[in-house]
């Protein structure tokens, strides 16, 4: 069943085709990787869906509801959320309070101005179980600016996903770590997220990250989506492989 | 009903004590002494409004003289127009007024951030100072509008009473009592899951807007309290001040506003109000001792932005945390 769908989907930024008439359906459900060159308008996709930037035209349907001019607040209370591909994070917080915010927001709890955040010993109970799903539980009372980056890429991640969201977002959630942290990330990652039931849709340029995680993988190229198809279908695509694979490997 | 947190204990057991000393402080010292306390007390108030602002929400404001000048002048006015003298009112009046004024200059202001926002804030200011300086017929123009002392709880000033014993106890007592209920209102607040989303608008604007945080409408109600809480500091300056010009609107008590906080620290919730209380005193000496006051200060300022950039309350924070790390002989 379909849970996300755009139609002739299109962002121009001047003579920029960034996101140039896409077609893009999620399926509910699945962890879909989302792989192209810089400039290929993967960020700007999700941008526009995420409600970050907006439309120039085309539609964004999410279970069946037109979200295409929703606030970026309205989209979020219809599930959808998103890391980011430069970690995003409250630095003074504690890494605690980042999620506890995002599950007060959740609840609706924010507006609360006459009640300790502390004393709610629910959300602090649910954010010490998100931090132990994610490996931090460790890190609960360090400021989330004085984390390592792959504990900051874990942290941005568990705070989009506190939100409890239907779909998820994750801009090159192992962009900026060093290789051997990519492997570790992306279990905790993928095992959260399955578990969860949440449908995903991966952002990365590392093509072993995304052959090993992703079953469906979504090829685009100068604001066009080139491929759409399974690791092995991607691997002997002839255009992903001249536009997209061989420049990595020059890279 | 819920247990006090771990982390409001401390606090609470630190401020204890300070309220004791404060309590007693009038049967030890001179009345003038415990005048210029209250004074203290008052911009204390103003300034942890004004850091709700600039240390929990990112926004540096310099226009906050106009919801004290508001809440001075809601006050002169009820007792001129209206002829009340009970100081529940009259505070009341100030609440009001301010929040009035701060809801729609928040309006204007909140969907600014930067310097943008601090222009703003400062241009509304003196449209204030403006119409105080020129409907003279309404405001007393330069000469101001004079407020008698207040009924505190119904009473009034007892038959012969001196002024000061009266400023020095009774209204002491009432601005004490004000301003613990203002900074334990205050302390909740900024510990409150608002708090929190303030905290993280100031950290992460983009990303407060992604956890579900409706930005502007969070530092309006910020704008707001902060308002009111400053108008209320206005309220309650009046009666000590005996009277209220132009002069508490215009931009350079803005400027002290921010003085309290930069020198007591606007990272820790206690800096504005210890802030507030010390620069009260500095300045009280400085006036009295040199006719070049401002440039002492002005010297205080700068020695302050860069030996002390956390302010007092940053220092003291980070000698405790060093004596704690420190190994013991």
């Amino acid at each position: 069943m379909s849970l996300l769908k755009t139609t002739q989907l299109t962002k121009y930024f001047g003579e920029t085709h960034a996101v140039d008439h896409v077609d893009f359906t999620v399926t509910e459900g699945e962890v879909l990787a989302l792989i192209g060159s810089n400039g290929a308008g993967k960020t700007t996709l999700i941008n526009l869906i995420s409600g970050l930037i907006p439309v120039d035209s085309g539609a964004i349907v999410f279970q069946g509801a037109d979200t295409t001019r929703d606030s970026i607040h309205e989209k979020i209370a219809r599930g959808i959320a998103r890391s980011f591909q430069l970690v995003n994070l409250f630095d003074q917080l504690s890494t605690l309070d980042n999620l506890a915010l995002a599950i007060f927001s959740r609840d609706g709890k924010t507006r609360k101005l006459f009640r300790l955040s502390d004393a709610d010993g629910a959300v602090r109970e649910e954010a010490v179980a998100v931090l132990q799903q994610f490996g931090l539980a460790g890190k609960a009372g360090m400021l989330a600016g004085g984390l390592s980056q792959g504990e900051r890429k874990l942290l941005d991640v568990a705070v989009a996903y506190a939100l409890k969201p239907k779909l998820l977002f994750l801009d090159e959630p192992t962009s900026g770590v060093s290789t051997r942290e990519k492997a570790p990330i992306m279990d905790i990652i993928t095992q959260v997220v399955r578990a969860g039931g949440i449908t995903a849709v991966i952002v990365e340029h590392d093509m072993d990250v995304v052959f090993k995680y992703c079953p469906r993988i979504v090829a685009m190229h100068q604001g066009t989506i080139l491929a759409d198809g399974t690791p092995d279908e991607i691997r002997n695509n002839e255009q992903v492989t001249a536009n997209l694979l061989g420049t990595q490997r020059h890279a | 009903m819920s247990p006090v947190p771990a982390g409001t204990r401390r606090p609470l057991a630190a401020a204890g004590p300070i309220v004791l000393v404060l309590a007693i402080l009038p049967w030890v010292v001179e009345p003038y002494e415990t005048v210029l306390l209250s004074y203290g007390l008052v911009f204390a108030i103003a300034a942890l409004g004004f850091n709700l602002l600039l240390g929990y929400t990112g926004l540096l404001s310099f226009g906050h003289s106009a919801y004290f000048g508001v809440g001075a002048y809601a006050v002169a006015f009820t007792v001129k127009y209206l002829k009340v003298s009970s100081m529940e009112l009259l505070l009341l009046a100030g609440i009001l007024a301010s929040a009035l004024v701060a809801a729609l200059f928040g309006l204007v202001c909140v969907r600014y951030t930067r310097i943008f926002f601090g222009i703003l804030t400062l241009a509304l200011s003196q449209v204030l100072w403006s119409l105080a300086f020129k409907f003279f017929w309404v405001t007393g123009g330069t000469d101001g509008l004079r407020v008698p002392t207040p009924t505190l709880l119904g009473v009034s000033i007892g038959a012969g009473q001196d002024k000061m014993d009266f400023l020095a106890h009774k209204y002491y007592y009432y601005v004490l009592v004000v301003f613990v209920a203002a900074t334990a209102v205050m302390w909740v607040i900024v510990h409150s899951p608002f708090g929190k989303a303030l905290q993280a608008i100031r950290d992460n604007e983009t990303r407060a807007e992604f956890v579900g945080v409706q930005v502007w409408r969070y530092r309006w109600v910020a704008f707001l309290i902060s308002g009111v809480f400053t108008g209320l500091a206005g309220a309650l300056w009046v009666p000590l001040n005996g009277l209220t010009t132009p002069d508490i609107l215009v931009w350079n008590f803005s400027g002290e506003i921010v003085f309290f906080t930069v020198l007591g620290g606007f990272k820790t919730f206690a800096g504005p109000i210890v802030g507030a209380v010390v620069f009260n005193y500095l300045k009280t000496f400085a006036v009295g001792y040199t006719v070049y006051w401002q440039m002492f200060l002005g010297v205080v300022l700068v020695t302050l932005v860069l030996a002390l950039p956390t302010g007092i309350m940053g220092m003291v924070a980070r000698l405790a945390q060093k004596s704690r790390r420190a190994p013991a002989p």
